[in-house]
């Protein structure tokens, strides 16, 4: 008797567990506006992403076409994936001093890990993270980009 | 040709009159085939497309998520495109797949899907089957299937589908028998095995309000084996995604794989339109006792509207169920067929023999 | 007809053939590329056997190439789950190696950074395990309260996942100014949600008769395959990090070692619902204290350890982390090692699982809470 009393009450337990799962389910199905996904295409205009997001390395140029960065190579030294590549130049200054400058700043944005390393390493400044997060491309030869701009120079008053 | 959507009767049997009187009979029973046999093709398939849409838009409000919104407007054509998708795709065999058992297995789990839907009554006059055997006739073919999916297991010759196959075998045959006991239930209370019979008599209250406690009792039991029947969460052992990929369907693909998807979705189908046919009065509308107003307003929606409208509600509440509960284990998927379903069954038949004697029902 | 009746007389019950399944490398249930070489009779399980090795990445000799900072952009992808926990294990082991103090503001915004890892990461399994049993679900609801956190994530470290955020003498940068407020506000929205989990999963019958008395591990076989963590702890083995050897904030907070002394599936699973609310507590207890001060110490443009080696563990979301260094005084590593816990848990599943049903082997794998990257390394 005892274990058929046990037996009908393991029924209505069992049946009672039941109903509270389906008592939170049911709560949001009844909701459904209060859904959490974003339409993400749709969205894009309003989307922000946050101020830290590490989308890809960039080099940001003034109005003047002007950057900050001197070619020292610290990024291409603190980069654990050789994704950076600095090319150097050097010219005559019209004092007649020799200077080694910048010539290209190649990032292969397919190697990199986005590990934040060389922006922290940078002595001027010259590159930061930036927030553009839709890098498919059709070709792999467009994921490597020349960050400085052609025909831009190094902004006055940088410490060498 | 006198079209009402309240009454399908003098439709059909107009039909059936003119085709009787310009063609030689043979050609007339023929051409009546046909009309019927195209008549559910379309039925099954764009009801089934509808239910995979629906299923993935209910299962979608469960998660909190938008479900499918790219394809038309809501997704509404989200099915149609996967549909063609599965239409074009590559018919691949395993090389050492049993051939012919392989190719037939489809056939068999959708034709008996096919067969069951014959017997249901949409509406007045809406049913080519009118057997005085209905429920025996429906419990008979509903267990076909189930060859279907065993020989889609053993022909694939991959261990995956095989025990996927073996799972779903003992489970039918397991809750067959949880189906047949809660129909029977009904049909010691409706006194015939008649569907068309069985709607009449729910003209004043639907069983379920008529029958009280063995009625809801034999619903209850009727859903959750009917769920088992359909091989749907929580009792999709036989193609239980976590263990056995896709089951007793893990090697097929393309036009194939899709009737396995759509027999699931009419099986669905199936299952909801009996409960609501037998349970919840199939067309009929809902009657209260004597508030006349609120009967004559019920009356107006046209029974088609009632039939889907209860075979909707089931069927959302077997997608709950799918949403909410985790899978069972195969051992405990029987032990709750003959240890709980099976005893409770039992004495609920003798419960309704009891109510029936007694005239204890409304 | 003779033959076939000595057959019958000879065997007193069917006869039944063994069989290999391989389950894995592409399998639903394997959270990746693990491969288990099953052999079953019917559908009981008899054997077990793990093959590893098919995302093996050789993190540990590409360390060898790479400086002490650039190491914790590896660690992140080993155990991406509890990617901050094996940064800080990298850092606090060159830290003392060089016997540099961070400052307490560091350590107190690293154990706020672990408990939410430990948190994000014990949501995602809490989902996966859900969608093992087949409660498909568990997973949207998992995933929809860890999207907040790595939303915090991503406004401090700048990631969702490979945060980086732990470097050798402090942190990659200092807490977002809303930090503490996101928390706080996280903090209140999930203890509403964490009872859902219960509700939904915990105390569902379906669910208690798949794992009660399922995939039992002894205190005994715990300790000799090393299994670590929530898994450990289940079978009673305390082996908590944070309460033996404390690191950063550890020593200040208040907090219990959840043990359990069930050793079934059940107990692996309630175990890590009870270290989801201690993580909430620690939260609390941290995030109005955090102190003033600099995020980092002042390091040397090139670190050089000096010659010899260095061990320092911490307590990730699945068990004891061990970084293992073997310097040689130079600016990289001659040696590292990693003590992953994944690799030890995932060993003791033959034990577990042998004599239950297939299906049982995936809910037992499930609440190891496997990440396979962190297997294989």
């Amino acid at each position: 008797m005892k274990s058929f009393i046990e037996y009908i009450t393991s029924i209505f337990k069992g049946v009672w567990t039941l109903l509270i799962g389906m008592k939170v389910t049911g709560k949001y199905v009844f909701t459904p506006w209060k859904h959490v996904t974003h339409s993400y295409p749709e969205n894009r205009d309003t989307l922000v992403m946050f101020e830290r997001f590490r989308g890809e390395v960039i080099m940001p140029h003034d109005a003047n076409n002007e950057h900050k960065c001197t070619g020292c190579g610290i990024c291409e030294l603190n980069c654990p994936n050789g994704s950076i590549e600095i090319i150097s130049k050097s010219i005559v200054t019209p004092e007649g001093k020799k200077k080694r400058l910048i010539d290209q700043h190649i990032y292969h944005l397919g190697m990199c890990t986005l590990c934040n390393l060389c922006v922290k390493a940078c002595p001027t400044g010259a590159i930061v993270m930036g927030q553009n997060f839709e890098h498919a491309v059709w070709d792999r030869a467009k994921l490597t980009k020349v960050l400085n701009q052609p025909g831009s120079k190094i902004s006055e008053g940088v410490k060498e | 040709m006198a079209f009402n959507i309240y009454d399908f009767t003098t439709l059909t049997h107009d039909i059936h009159v003119g085709l009787a009187e310009s063609f030689s009979p043979v050609l007339a029973t023929t051409i009546e085939w046909v009309i019927v046999g195209v008549v559910y093709l379309l039925f099954v398939a764009l009801f089934g497309l509808f239910l995979v849409y629906a299923e993935r838009k209910v299962c979608a409000a469960f998660q909190q998520r938008l479900g499918p919104t790219r394809v038309g407007p809501w997704g509404l054509l989200q099915t149609i495109a996967d549909f063609i998708k599965l239409l074009m795709k590559e018919l691949i065999m395993p090389r050492k797949a049993d051939r012919f058992l392989y190719n037939l297995a489809p056939f068999i789990v959708i034709i008996a899907s096919f067969l069951a839907i014959a017997v249901l009554p949409f509406a007045p006059g809406l049913q080519s089957l009118d057997f005085d055997i209905g429920v025996f006739y429906l419990t008979a073919v509903s267990s076909v299937g189930v060859i279907g999916i065993l020989l889609a297991g053993w022909s694939s010759n991959n261990k995956y589908s095989l025990i996927g196959a073996m799972r779903s075998g003992a489970q039918i045959l397991s809750y067959e028998l949880s189906v047949s006991l809660s129909l029977l239930t009904m049909v010691v209370f409706a006194g015939t095995m008649q569907f068309s019979a069985i709607v009449e008599g729910q003209r004043d209250a639907w069983f379920i309000f008529s029958g009280h406690i063995p009625a809801v009792i034999a619903f209850v039991v009727f859903l959750i084996a009917g769920t088992a029947e359909t091989n749907r969460g929580p009792f999709d052992l036989a193609e239980a995604e976590s263990e056995l990929v896709a089951g007793f369907h893990t090697e097929y693909s393309g036009i194939k794989f899709a009737m396995f998807f759509l027999a699931e979705y009419i099986n669905l189908f199936i299952v909801s339109a009996v409960a609501a046919t037998v349970f919840l009065g199939g067309w009929m509308p809902l009657h209260f006792g004597n508030f006349e107003s609120f009967n004559h307003v019920m009356d107006f929606i046209p029974p088609v509207m009632w039939f889907f409208m209860k075979v909707l509600g089931v069927i959302f509440v077997i997608m709950w169920f799918k949403w909410t509960f985790p899978r069972l284990r195969v051992d405990q998927i029987l032990t709750l067929e003959w240890k709980y379903l099976l005893p409770i069954n039992l004495v609920n038949i003798l419960l309704m023999a009891l109510v029936v004697l007694t005239k204890f029902h409304f | 007809m003779s033959e076939i009746k000595e057959v019958i007389v000879k065997t007193d019950r069917l006869a039944t053939d063994k069989y290999q399944v391989n389950m894995g490398p592409q399998h639903p249930s394997t959270h990746g590329v693990l491969r288990l070489l099953v052999t079953l009779e019917g559908e009981k399980v008899l054997n077990v056997q793990p093959h590893t090795g098919y995302i093996h990445s050789g993190i540990e000799k590409m360390c060898e190439a790479i400086s002490y900072p650039q190491i914790i952009h590896l660690t992140d992808r080993m155990d991406y789950l509890s990617a901050h926990m094996s940064n800080e294990a990298v850092a606090l082991c060159v830290e003392n190696a060089l016997q540099i103090e961070v400052p307490d503001r560091v350590k107190y915004i690293r154990t706020i950074m672990d408990e939410l890892t430990r948190l994000a990461s014990h949501q995602l399994w809490w989902c996966v395990y859900g969608m093992d049993l087949g409660a498909l679900t568990t997973f949207f609801y998992g995933l929809r309260d860890r999207e907040l956190i790595l939303d915090i994530f991503e406004e401090t470290c700048g990631a969702r996942m490979t945060v980086s955020y732990s470097t050798p003498g402090g942190l990659m940068f200092d807490i977002h100014p809303n930090f503490q407020k996101r928390v706080k506000d996280y903090i209140k929205y999930f203890k509403t949600k964490l009872p859902e989990y219960d509700q939904l999963l915990s105390g569902n019958v379906i669910m208690r008769e798949r794992t009660e008395g399922i995939g039992y591990l002894t205190l005994e076989e715990a300790i000799d395959f090393g299994v670590t963590g929530p898994s450990g702890r289940a079978s009673g083995f305390s082996c908590d990090v944070r309460k033996h050897q404390p690191y950063s904030a550890y020593p200040f907070v208040k907090f219990n070692e959840i043990l359990d002394h069930r050793c079934d599936s059940l107990a692996r699973y309630e175990v890590r619902i009870k270290e989801m609310w201690e993580s909430i507590s620690i939260i609390e207890q941290l995030i109005d204290n955090i102190p003033e001060g600099d995020y980092a110490v002042k390091m040397k443009g090139v670190l050089k350890l000096p010659e010899g080696e260095f061990y320092q563990r911490a307590e990730s979301a699945r068990g004891e982390f061990g970084v293992f260094i073997v310097s040689d005084g130079k600016k990289n590593p001659y040696r590292v090692k990693f003590r992953s816990p994944g690799f030890s848990n995932l060993f003791a599943l033959n034990n577990m699982a042998k004599g239950h049903k297939i299906a049982d082997l995936v809910a037992i794998m499930s609440t190891l809470d496997l990440i396979i990257p962190d297997i294989d390394r």
